[in-house]
Parts: structure tokens; sequence; C-alpha cells
């Protein structure tokens, strides 16, 4: 269970996330749409403390994320994260892309890195591109790429900033198929995303960001089918 | 209390030998230049007959300069040429500048995009104007980086023509040091000078950049 | 005009002892590039640091290794540290100039070169659970040294040619001090300055020639 609490984030003197509150619980997909300067994405680097917090407190299963004494390498094992821009290790090929963190975060062997790779990548339809670098695939290849490295490390919960909006408009689908997969199977899953009509479709609830605030928060069609605030609708009708 | 044998006439000894450095970086840059300049755009234009140029070119960057120094000084005596040893330097230096100008120059050449020249043309320019007007203008802000580096690192080469006997800063320092065996502080003191020379070059050749950026 | 006759004879018979002369140099250089990234390394590291202390001395080193003349560092750890009642050799004297020279000029490539990979290759690796150390040396450094092998091999070959300026502080047993000390002996200057250039054009060559091949075999990406 993710527990937002209270979240303040600012960035020197820019303040982005104003008293943020959202649980997540297990088993759930969660989608955050809004407009850009939002602060949607940044919420995602603070709960694996790839970003500190100024006030309030997210806790992960329990573990407070930005307390002094937490293990950050060893709670970021447990929460995969898939950024917009793909951030494929361009000098590795895939497999290698895949195998790396299993091998030397969770020490595992390399033949049972290597297995769990092939799984993985199979799994998100690139089995064809193991021996492969990053820099002869695809936007969207690359994305599931993304994809499978964070899977590979068995995590409990996904976080999703944007996978889709760096790709050209016909390599969407095939990323977003992924995901939908994903959440067929039970993952528990924060997505931050433009592709409303997807959000609607895969999310138990979605909640809308505005001017660093939870702005509404709801079921998918109760926000997107029939919003109650006048801004929800509003941003609805400038993307749709 | 710190005592020192240093007078003031060995300063301006020092001095001296900073503007026979200076003067050695001029000349040398001058032929360099006038030299670098013509081979790099034959390089650019004509790339494969000029080959063999820039693999004689390629020698003189990879034999150590001293060692330049010593085989034209041996040469000169051989055919039996009078010129003197600052005009050695000069040529040596100059050459060596060349190799690595004619460098800066193609690339500088090259990187002026073909659309670009495409589209002068278009307009009906010849080939001079074309070069005149749009290919030397862009090149020589894109080279101009490269050359000074250049001019700063002949600066710091001319100290190796003590070795032909030509009495430059470096040179000079030995010489006092020689005298008044106080090396730390005589070598510190030229060490000064050539940081100060080389810092109101790059100052010079970045406000020039500069200006130059401006006015695009 | 010529009325020399050249003796290429006793030159070539000079050359054993001037092969081993370039072993010399070429040891020389290697060790002192070893020496010089190590130093680069920190370099980078203490630049990168809050600290003004270590930031600043990292500065002032690579301003000084880039703004005088390498002789110049040359002669003032061989006749500075004199002062100090420290006696080096000439070898180590050049050696220490080098390593100087070099790690200053490297130093300010591994920054450029820290530039060009995106930061958010650190977020990714981070976000796998990997540790900072983990992260540079997995992610980070290898696609550093991809940027910086051009340069660092291009360092190898200046290296190289600057292992000649140990003759002036009194080295004979590289490449130009043997040279050197065959010229001083039979007078035959142009013959033997003339064999140790094509030596020197031999070592720079192979240096980019084997640069080259390793770059092949190690980025294949």
């Amino acid at each position: 269970m993710i527990e937002i609490d209270n979240v303040y984030k600012s960035f020197a003197d820019l303040e982005v996330i104003k008293g943020v509150s959202l649980t997540v619980n297990k088993g759930e997909v969660v989608s955050i749409i809004g407009g850009s300067g939002s602060g949607k994405s940044t919420l995602l680097m603070c709960i694996n403390g790839l970003e500190p917090i100024q006030k309030g407190s997210i806790r992960v299963d329990g573990t407070e994320v930005h307390a002094p004494g937490t293990d950050l390498n060893k709670l970021r094992q447990k929460i995969g994260i898939v950024f917009q821009q793909w951030n494929a290790f361009p000098h590795l090929t895939v497999l290698e892309n895949v195998m790396l963190a299993p091998r030397k975060v969770l020490g595992k062997s390399k033949e049972e890195a290597e297995a769990l790779a092939v799984k993985q990548l199979t799994h998100v339809g690139l089995g064809d591109k193991l021996k492969v670098f990053p820099s002869k695939l695809s936007g969207g290849q690359q994305q599931r790429m993304a994809i499978a490295r964070a899977l590979a490390m068995s995590p409990d919960y996904m976080l999703f900033d944007e996978a889709t909006s760096a790709l050209d408009p016909q390599l969407v689908g095939e990323v977003l198929d992924t995901m939908r997969l994903l959440a067929e199977e039970g993952m528990t899953m924060i997505l931050v995303t433009h592709e409303i009509r997807f959000a609607r479709d895969v999310s138990d609830r979605v909640a809308f960001f505005r001017n660093g605030l939870v702005h509404e928060i709801g079921s998918p069609d109760q926000v997107i089918g029939n919003p109650q605030k006048p801004e929800t609708a509003d941003f609805l009708k400038s993307v749709l | 209390m710190f005592e020192t044998s240093l007078t003031s006439n060995d300063l301006l000894f020092l001095l001296k030998g900073a503007w026979v450095t200076l003067e050695l970086t001029v000349g040398a840059m001058l032929i360099g230049t006038l030299a670098g300049v013509l081979f790099g755009l034959l390089r650019a234009t004509l790339p494969r007959a000029t080959l063999p140029l820039a693999w004689v070119l390629d020698v003189f960057r990879s034999v150590p300069l001293l060692i330049q120094f010593v085989l034209f000084n041996a040469l000169k005596s051989i055919a039996g040429l009078d010129i003197s040893a600052f005009a050695v330097g000069c040529i040596v230096l100059g050459v060596y500048a060349a190799s690595f100008c004619t460098e800066i120059v193609r690339s500088g050449v090259l990187a002026v995009p073909a659309n670009l020249r495409r589209a002068a043309r278009s307009l009906g320019m010849s080939y001079w104007q074309d070069l005149r007007h749009i290919v030397l203008p862009i090149a020589t802000r894109v080279a101009f980086p490269g050359w000074l580096n250049l001019v700063l690192s002949v600066m710091k080469d001319t100290a190796l023509v003590m070795w032909i006997g030509i009495v430059e800063l470096l040179r000079a320092s030995q010489t006092i040091v020689t005298r008044i065996q106080e090396p730390l502080l005589v070598l510190c003191i030229a060490g000064l000078i050539y940081y100060v020379m080389s810092l109101v070059v790059a100052r010079l050749g970045a406000r020039l950049e500069k200006r130059w950026q401006e006015n695009d | 005009m010529f009325d020399y006759t050249f003796h290429w004879r006793s030159a070539f018979k000079a050359l054993p002892d001037m092969l081993a002369g370039a072993w010399v140099t070429l040891e020389t250089a290697a060790l002192s590039m070893l020496l010089g990234t190590l130093i680069a390394l920190l370099l980078t590291v203490m630049r990168q640091m809050q600290h003004p202390l270590p930031r600043h001395f990292a500065n002032t080193w690579v301003s000084i290794a880039r703004n005088t003349p390498s002789l110049f560092q040359i002669y003032i750890l061989y006749f500075g540290l004199g002062s100090f009642g420290l006696h080096v050799s000439s070898w180590v004297a050049l050696l220490a100039g080098i390593t100087f020279n070099n790690a200053g000029y490297l130093a300010e490539n591994f920054r450029g070169g820290l530039k060009a990979v995106p930061d958010t290759q650190m977020r990714a690796a981070r976000s796998l659970g990997m540790s900072a150390f983990q992260a540079y040396r997995m992610i980070i450094i290898p696609q550093l040294l991809r940027i910086v092998f051009y340069p660092l091999s291009n360092q190898m070959v200046w290296a190289v040619l600057m292992t000649s300026l140990g003759v002036i502080v009194g080295l004979n047993n590289d490449l130009t001090g043997v040279t050197q000390d065959f010229n001083v002996k039979t007078f035959r200057t142009f013959e033997y300055f003339a064999l140790a250039a094509v030596l020197y054009y031999l070592i720079a060559k192979t240096i980019v020639l084997v640069a080259r091949l390793m770059a092949w075999r190690l980025f294949r990406y």
C-alpha cells in the first residue's frame, strides 16, 4: 500500500506540490491526469525517493520513504518506474539492460538473471531482440524494454511517468497494450498519463491534478465520464 | 624576512625573454595561419587529390617538436643556409602550427551545411562568391576557438626553441637560476608570466568571439 | 652547397640501442597516462564537490597544467623541488611533469564527458535500486569511457611526444636521450635524429591504430 499524506514539494522557490494526499491499495490501478506543471510527474519521483520532499510523508508498505534511516536502494527494488524518456542504457544490449539490476542489485546468478530477463522480454514482445543494442530499436520497443527492465526486479508497484508521451503516435498502442496486460495481471500501478481513454479503460480510480493539488478523484466513470468540478470538465474538453 | 638576490635587471631580462616568446608566437602563427588556410581550403575542396598533403602534415603532428627543431637546424648547416636561429624557430613552429591549422580550417569549412551552399549557388552566386560571402564567414566562426587554442599551444611550445640557442622566457629564467641559485622563485615568476600571457590571449579571443555572436 | 655525405650506416648500427630507448619512452608515457588518468578522475570528482577547498585545488591544477609549457612543468619539478632539498632524478621529474600535464588536460576532458552523459541515466539506474557507486561504475563510467576514449588516445600520443623533453633535464636512456648521446659522440646529428623521428612517428601511428582497434572492439553500440 502506498500512502501519500499531505506532501509538499518545491524546486528552489517554485512550489510544485502543495499538500497532496492519496492512498493506493494493493492491486489497484490509479491514473493521474492533469495539465503540464500540475506536479503529477514530480509526485512519482517522490514516491521512490528520487526527489526529496519538504513536508508531509510518503509510506510504502509502512516504510517511511523520506525518513533518514530508510534504505532507498532496498525500497526501490519493489517500486518499478518507467520514464517518459525511456532511458535505455545505450552501452548494454537489450538482454543486458534487463539482466543488470537483477544480477547486481538482487544478487541473482547469471543464468537466473538471464532466464528472468528472457521471460520478461518475451512477455513484452521483444523475445527476438535480445542481442540488439537499444539504438537499433524504435521508441516503442525501447519503452517496452524499459518496462521489462523494471519488471525483472519483480516489483510490487509500477509507476509510469507519461510512458507514451515521447512516442510517435503509431507506436503508442504497443506500449499501452503492454501496460494493459500488466494491469490485468493485477499489478499495483500509478499512471501519470495523457491517454485519457486508456486511463478510463484500465484504472480503478482517476485523480485530476491541478496546481499541485488533487482537484478531483474518483472512479473513471465519474471523473472522466461525469466530472463534478468545472475545471476537470474544462481540462477533459481541452484534451479529448 | 624574505631575501633574494633577484635584481630588477633580472626581471627585465625575463620580460625581454617573454617578448621573444611573443615574437616567436606571432611569427609562427603568421606562417601557420597563412599556410593552414591555404592547405585547409585545398583539403576541404579536393579531399582526394590532397591526401598526400594530409599524410605529410600528419608527420609534423606525430614527431616531437624538439626533434623537428634539431633536424631543421642540422639540415640548415648541411645545406649551408645562412638564417638566424630565430628564423629557424619561426619556420619550424610555423610548419608545426600549419599542420594543425589545416585540420582546423578543413573541419570549419566542412561544418558549413551543404544545403546552405546549394542555396547560395541557387541564388546565382559564383563558386568564388559563395566561398567568400557564405563559406568563409561561417567557417571562420566555427574554426576560431580551435585556432585560438592553437595560438595558446604554440605559445607554450616556443619554450622548446631554447634547445637551438634562442633566449626566450624559459631559457632566460634558467640563465638567472644558474647565477642566483633560486630556482623556485625565478621559475615561479616565469610560470606566472606564461600564465598571464595565456590568460590575456584567451580573454581577448573570448571577447572577439562574443562580439561576433552579438552581431549574429 | 651540399658537400655533406650522409652516413646512414652508422645510424642504423645504433638502431638496437635506439629501440631500447624507444621502449623506455613508451613505458614512461604509458605510466604517465595511467597515473594521469587516475589523478584526472580524482580532480574531476574534486571539481564537483561542494566544499571550495578541493574545488579550488583541482581548478588551479587544471589551469596551471593547461596554461604553462609542459617543459616549464618539468623544469619546476626538476630544479624547483631541489629548493626543498628534494632532489629527483631527471626521469622522475619527466614522469611527474608529464603526469601533471596529462592529469590537467584529461580532467578537462572528463568534465566535458560527464556533461555528455544525460543525468536521466543516473535516475534510471537509481530507480532500479542501484547504489550511487554501482550506478557510476556500471552505467555512467562505461558511457563516459566511450566519450573520452578518443581524447584519451590523443593524450597518449602527446605523452609520447612530451617524453622527448626529458633530454633537456638530462635524461639519457629514452629515445631522444639515446639519440642525443650518439649525436654528441659522432656529430652525425641529422642521421640519428631523422631515425629517431621515424621511430617516434611509428610509435605515434601504432598508438592510433591500437586505439582504433580497441574502440572497435569495446564500443559495439
